[in-house]
């Protein structure tokens, strides 16, 4: 599918092609790697069922390594949409950007978070959601609504949590990240997705070189998932709303 | 062309890959030179294509799976008029456009980046596939290797050629029966090669890929083929032309050293002459 898609695109066609995460970007890293990304065709992929939060299926098809599979590739940009309002946002801006695009959806029903009127999806940029002087949170995909519910609960605590949805990991909105850490001094990530390689360790990358601050990365934790339901899931690896409010008090 | 000056093209670029090889002291002549015959056949007779626009819409494509061979290509390009044959002596240098591998970004001529063994066809299949969307009737050639066949991906990508009828597909097997490690029947035989290409739904034809008229005859037969791809499975000698790399799967990836050079060149100069006897 992933080499057929390569072909097809240096013919003119805009192809779209999609599978679990677990196989568009892990079984197939290196078609996307050598057959899109070397020649950087314009081939979009729509990668599902990411994260734990496949659920029941388990470890086997639960992808929490897959943006940092497809960040490492030059020239490919990749887009962790919050709800479905801004999924298929991403889906046009995919099909308008001139390259390869990895869009990272997951199976879970999740609260639309970006259903207004003024809403607009700008490939690269991060949406502040809170504004907040104590803390920031940057987060991703299904995250993204936890993290504001987490901010709630700190508030209620007297804690001024910054919220920033981070639809596009790659890239990266530097200087909306570079500006956030001033200001509030604490970052946290918080993303469905492993630790290691994904929206934490993209935050790290930039705030390392221009702007040391402490950054907590809430994520799976270098483990493989499980079976069970996907909310369940969620509260176990700390990934929903208490799991994120308790992290950052430990922390803090 | 006729036969004749296909066989004279067919030595002037296997001078070529001798020369981009020895110049590179790095790459493969042994798969380049036995499907020189093959190459020279497709840019210089088979392919509807124009050197002066290497892009246009309409052209057939062709896809170079076995990617290492990537001097065979080139020559071909070259000789044909793509960029200039002394470029070839850059080839595998830093800083020049003739990578080790086919660049379709940088190298005029080529239609598809490729060598990791074994996505070729793939890519093959998804240009054939996009003719057909479009009503266009261009058509599309890859050269797979026969050691490259033990490759999983290329028999996914024939299930669905087969099954979509991509009439205007060619698979070219390059059937030189050595690969890096030794003879393709004893590392992992991909044998019957024509009977799993049937299996898949493909016209099959066995040709000495050496052979001029045999490889006019198939690719003509390919061409009046309707309702399934063709896969050519073409019988040749690896290492084609140079005396003492034939059926030696020490030259598969190997460089020449300047005595070598000279003697492969003589063996070459050597069978243009009796061509113009």
């Amino acid at each position: 599918m992933t080499g057929i898609a390569a072909g097809m695109s240096t013919c003119g066609k805009v192809p779209f092609i999609s599978t679990f995460a677990m196989f568009a970007a892990g079984r197939s890293f290196e078609q996307v790697r050598n057959a899109i990304g070397y020649p950087h065709l314009n081939v979009k992929i729509g990668a599902t069922h990411a994260g734990i939060s496949v659920g029941e299926d388990g470890a086997t098809h639960q992808c929490n390594e897959d943006i940092a599979l497809m960040r490492v590739i030059p020239g490919m940009v990749v887009i962790n949409p919050s709800d479905d309002v801004e999924a298929k946002a991403a889906v046009k801006a995919a099909y308008e950007h001139n390259g390869p695009v990895y869009m990272r959806f997951g199976r879970l029903a999740v609260p639309v978070i970006n259903d207004r009127p003024d809403y607009k999806f700008e490939l690269g940029k991060g949406v502040v959601l809170k504004e907040g002087e104590d803390m920031t949170i940057f987060a991703t995909g299904l995250c993204v609504v936890e993290a504001l519910l987490a901010a709630e609960k700190l508030a209620a605590d007297g804690i001024d949590a910054e919220v920033i949805n981070i639809h596009t990991i790659k890239p990266l909105d530097n200087e909306l990240v570079i500006a956030s850490a001033k200001k509030t001094g604490k970052v946290f990530t918080v993303e469905e997705h492993s630790i290691i390689g994904g929206l934490g360790a993209a935050v790290s990358e930039v705030l390392c070189e221009n702007c040391p601050t402490k950054v907590t990365r809430i994520g799976v934790n270098d483990v493989f998932g499980e079976s069970g339901p996907a909310v369940e899931l969620l509260h176990k690896y700390g990934l929903d709303a208490e799991g994120i409010y308790n992290k950052i008090k430990e922390t803090m | 062309m006729n036969k004749l000056e296909l066989q004279k093209t067919a030595v002037e670029v296997r001078k070529g890959i001798v020369s981009s090889v020895h110049s590179a002291k790095a790459g493969h002549p042994g798969g380049s030179l036995s499907a020189a015959d093959i190459f020279t056949y497709l840019y210089f007779e088979e392919m509807n294509i124009d050197p002066k626009d290497p892009k246009k819409a309409d052209r057939d494509r062709f896809v170079l799976s076995k990617g290492h061979t990537a001097p065979g290509l080139y020559s071909a390009l070259a000789n044909r008029g793509y960029f200039p044959v002394e470029d070839l002596l850059t080839l595998r240098h830093t800083g020049s456009y003739l990578q080790g591998h086919p660049d379709m970004k940088h190298i005029p001529g080529v239609d598809m980046s490729s060598g990791s063994l074994g996505q070729g066809v793939s890519t093959a299949v998804g240009m054939a596939l996009a003719a057909k969307m479009d009503g266009a009737d261009y058509r599309v050639y890859t050269l797979c290797g026969d050691g490259e066949i033990q490759e999983g991906q290329i028999w996914e990508a024939a299930m669905f050629a087969g099954h979509r009828k991509l009439d205007n597909l060619v698979v070219i097997v390059d059937n030189n029966n050595l690969q890096i490690d030794g003879a393709i029947d004893e590392v992992c035989s991909p044998y019957p090669i024509d009977k799993k290409f049937e299996a898949f739904n493909f016209h099959v034809i066995n040709i000495d890929g050496n052979d001029m008229d045999a490889i006019a005859a198939a690719f003509a037969e390919a061409k009046a083929t309707k309702g399934m791809p063709t896969a050519i499975i073409a019988k040749t000698v690896k290492g084609k032309g140079v005396s003492f790399m034939e059926n030696n799967a020490g030259w598969h990836g190997k460089a020449p050293n300047d005595a070598e050079y000279e003697t492969a060149m003589e063996d070459l100069k050597k069978a243009g002459e009796a061509l113009c006897q």
